[in-house]
């Protein structure tokens, strides 16, 4: 098999329409098996984020394009096609003699190497001769990987596991030495064929697999016993992993890991520089200020920065709440049952915590309907000022073990009630990807007293394909106005169409026109049936914002 | 005499005064030619019918034989006069029997090509560049982005999809005239030697490629009650069937569709597809240019497709372009319409 770029683009190809897990699995595994060192070792780095090529920006690839075809010709295709980087890979003329062509097509790792050393003004030429060298798919993986726009539905998890499935390997075998090890993974991927040393887990700080919860059911009450379970609140912060440990040089190193095994330590230097215990905690990351409990919104302004800025850490400070134990010292807790963790995890923390980590609260109760009323208002009993920052509970049976991945019956996840608002359909724009040639993101408002409708959010999801195509077809039929890529639906008291919006919580904020901002806006149901008249008033979102802001500011 | 007063499109389809007659009518009318067998080309409930041998046993074949009153052969380079008009019928590529239609009156040569493509393809005559005046062309993939890749990759995707899943059952739509047909042939010179089931709306047009000279190899009928049993074969069937129950009673499908569309990623994510096969009966866009370039006509006539794109490049080349608005075209085969289903 040929192992440069367009092999890899044929694979990305492939797993971009495979919907199973264990179908993207065998492509992996295959992938794997064909392409030799290092290539397959930058693949493999690829799909579990280890690489960043995002160096281009739309702009340079619209202009090394309109440098070659005609805009009359391109602007068709590119309405056609819906995608830039599909459009340019696609109509990109292949030029006999052009300075790649009839060079080989370049590999992944000649890729990362050259976009390290190439500056900003060398990219245009460098970039047209890997497009000249290669086909359409690779042309548009290419794209897509240096536009950072590439998403094949592949998790670091799943490309691991694949990797695991060259051998007798499990997955977790490779999360255990994965933190230690450096591109491009030769001896990894020697020891998961079965003919290499296991590497050494070198890393005093290493990711151990999280544990998940499924969604708590209506039926599950009725099957599980309220004794065997603890609960305690589901924080709406970041889940992480805390992990530090001295190195063989006696140096401490301390990481923090999403719930997938990204390091994001980089993003809250000040939390992980606090951080100087032996083990591994789980918890919630969590911005608090003067002990309170800040919104996720808070939280989101320190996400994605390529800076923390002194300034940031000190205003928005982070924290943990513990949840659970791994590691204590050196001892694996993981195979002791909950109730003995959480001795350990209360007395790491008096220990270690400092003024960083403090212990997420188990709550009492006797009957899930004592459980349903705590949900139902946790600013009543002991969350106070931070109900709001609560998505729901966390039950967890007092035996379990900490197991990787989402084991049946032993966690589950309770989710507060959504609110609902009637919204009145305003504005629409088409899709991306898959959704292109649909109409499908909505923007939608609510009426206010002098009878003016004010757009309140924007949703993407909540629908069914099948509802979608409607919506898109009651867009087109009712379009008033064009702007760009965006129509005005018509909406007015007496015709237009209502949306049932769900969402999990809305806030004051002054980006916004309405004056509000919703989180997770979802079209939860399409009322054909209600009249425009009759959709909610701004006045309702006003009343839920007081009830929010006084439970906020109550004592 | 000039080039509209010989051919101009009417709401029938495209006319020619001087003989009286009409081109791939969409309506039944009294003289029809026919340029090729799919549906929106080949109607039934006309008077006379015009085509080649093969045209006219396919419209026998899907509409039984009384789909017109009286028929006529025509044979492929030979000139047929009718009133002051000389026609003649030649290799269009497309599919089994599909031919170009010459029309000649007054120092003037106009060819319709009906639907075309250059690409290589055992199961019909190749594209014949006929030099003419004005040149009526497709546009169903007129636009720089399609570009068809070579068919032989596309087959190895095929296989090697098989290879890797041999506990799932292969479902290919193709459309049941020419392009199933193609694609087992491109299968067959790939080495593939098994059994290739095929869904029984299909039979009978295989029947006839096959009593034409064109060997398929082993094909077998999908009897309802052997589905579940297909594991690790291909079947192939027509496009709407590969989402149906149908498909879905076929052990662990892996669904493919072959098609000119599935370079586009969002057409081929819209129908569900898992296994895009880009395989086309129609000329891509080089192909398009090129085609223009070797008639050497100064003149072109753009239909059913994406006619803007290609008016374009005509203007661009310093060819005179226009667009024919011809409707009704585009139901059968590939140049199918884009539509949003449903509404409350
Ligand atoms: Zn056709
Ligand atoms: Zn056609």
């Amino acid at each position: 098999m040929r192992a440069d770029l367009n092999s890899f683009a044929w694979l990305l190809d492939r797993l971009a329409y495979e919907p199973r897990r264990n179908g993207k699995l065998a492509l992996i595994t295959d992938y794997f098996r064909q392409t030799p060192d290092p290539e397959r070792g930058f693949a493999l780095a690829a799909m579990t984020g280890q690489l960043t090529f995002a160096n281009a920006k739309a702009g340079l690839i619209r202009a090394l394009i309109a440098d070659r075809v005609d805009p009359e010709l391109f602007a068709l295709s590119y309405d056609y096609v819906g995608d830039l980087s599909e459009t340019v890979a696609l109509m990109w003329p292949v030029q006999h003699g052009g300075a790649g062509h009839n060079r080989p097509p370049p590999t992944l790792a000649d890729i990362v190497e050259a976009l390290a050393k190439t500056d900003k003004r060398a990219l245009p030429a460098l970039l047209a001769s890997w497009l000249d060298a290669l086909d359409e798919t690779g042309r548009w993986a290419l794209l897509k990987l240096i536009t950072g726009g590439l998403r094949i539905g592949v998790s670091a998890r799943l490309a691991k596991t694949a990797l695991a499935a060259l051998g007798n390997l499990q997955p977790d075998d490779i999360e255990e030495v994965w933190h230690g090890l450096e591109l491009p993974y030769a001896a990894l991927f020697a020891w998961a064929e079965g003919h290499g040393q296991k590497p050494e887990a070198s890393d005093p700080a290493p990711f151990r697999p999280a544990m998940l919860a499924h969604p708590l059911e209506d039926e599950d009450f009725d099957r599980l016993d309220p004794a065997d379970f603890t609960a305690e609140w589901k924080w709406d912060g970041i889940r992480v992993q805390a992990a530090s440990g001295l190195n063989a040089q006696g140096l401490r190193i301390t990481r923090l890991y999403s719930r997938t095994g990204e390091d994001i330590s980089g993003s809250f230097p000040d939390l992980a520089e606090r951080i100087a215990f032996d083990g591994a905690i789980d918890g919630e990351l969590l911005i608090l200020k003067d002990r309170r409990v800040q919104s996720f919104n808070v939280l989101q302004q320190r996400l994605n920065r390529k800076t923390v800025s002194a300034k940031l850490m000190a205003e928005h400070p982070a924290h943990i709440r513990a949840y659970d134990i791994l590691f204590d010292g050196t001892e694996d807790v993981r195979p002791l049952p909950l109730a003995e963790r959480r001795a350990r995890l209360e007395a790491f923390v008096a220990r270690h915590g400092g003024a960083r980590v403090d212990l997420s609260t188990q709550l009492s109760f006797d009957s899930w309907e004592a459980l349903a009323a705590c949900r139902a208002d946790p600013a009543s009993i002991g969350a106070g000022p931070d109900a709001d920052a609560i998505e729901g509970l966390m039950l967890k049976r007092r035996d379990a073990p900490y197991l990787p991945g989402r084991p049946k019956g032993l966690w589950y996840k309770w989710k507060r009630d959504p609110s609902l608002l009637d919204c009145v359909l305003m504005y629409a724009q088409r899709g991306h990807g898959k959704r292109s040639s649909f109409y499908s993101d909505f923007t939608f408002g609510c009426w206010r007293e002098d009878g003016v409708l004010v757009p309140v959010g924007k949703a993407y999801f909540g629908f069914t394909d099948e509802e979608l195509a409607q919506l898109d077809r009651f867009v087109r039929k009712n379009t008033i106005n064009r702007f760009g890529p965006v129509r005005e639906v018509m909406h007015s008291a007496e015709a237009g169409l209502v949306l049932e919006v769900a969402f999990e919580g809305i806030q004051r904020s002054a980006r916004h026109k309405s004056g509000v901002a919703m989180r997770f806006p979802r079209i939860s149901r399409i009322r054909w049936d209600k009249p425009t008249r009759e959709a909610d008033r701004m006045a309702t979102i006003e009343a839920m914002l007081t009830k929010i802001e006084a439970r906020a500011s109550a004592p | 005499m000039r080039p509209h007063e010989l051919l101009h499109p009417t709401p029938a389809g495209l006319y020619c005064p001087p003989a009286d007659l009409y081109i791939d009518p969409v309506r039944p009318v009294a003289r029809a030619l026919i340029t090729h067998g799919h549906a929106d080309h080949a109607r039934a409930g006309h008077g006379a019918v015009l085509a080649t041998a093969e045209t006219l046993d396919i419209m026998s074949v899907r509409y039984g034989e009384n789909f017109t009153q009286s028929r006529q052969v025509a044979i492929l380079g030979e000139a047929i006069r009718i009133g002051s008009v000389s026609f003649s019928f030649h290799p269009a590529g497309h599919v089994l029997g599909s031919a170009q239609i010459a029309v000649e009156a007054g120092g003037i040569r106009i060819v319709a090509s009906g639907d075309y493509k250059r690409a290589p393809d055992r199961t019909c005559r190749a594209f014949e560049p006929v030099r003419c005046d004005v040149f009526i062309t497709e546009a169903t993939f007129g636009l720089p982005v399609f570009r068809h890749p070579d068919t032989a990759g596309e087959v190895a995707k095929l296989l090697s999809s098989l290879a890797l899943f041999p506990e799932r059952c292969h479902v290919i739509g193709a459309y049941a005239l020419g392009k199933a047909q193609r694609l087992i042939a491109l299968i067959r010179d790939a080495g593939y030697e098994r059994p290739i089931y095929v869904h029984g709306a299909m039979e009978k047009l295989i029947a006839f490629y096959e009593s034409s000279g064109v060997p398929l190899g082993d094909i077998r009928k999908v009897a309802a009650a052997e589905r579940k049993t297909l594991k690790g074969e291909l079947v192939v069937c027509p496009p709407s069937a590969i989402q149906d129950l149908w498909a879905r009673q076929l052990p662990d499908p892996v669904t493919a569709f072959a098609s000119g569309w599935m370079r586009i990623r969002s057409r081929a994510r819209q129908k569900g597809v898992e296994l895009p096969l880009i395989v086309s009966d129609h000329a891509d866009w080089d192909d398009l240019c090129a085609t223009i370039r070797e008639v050497g006509a100064p003149e072109i006539w753009v239909t059913h497709g994406q006619e803007d794109a290609l008016v374009r490049w005509c203007e661009l080349n310093g060819i005179r372009a226009r667009p024919l608005r011809l409707a009704g075209y585009g139901d059968d085969g590939e140049a199918e319409t884009e539509s949003v289903q449903a509404a409350p």
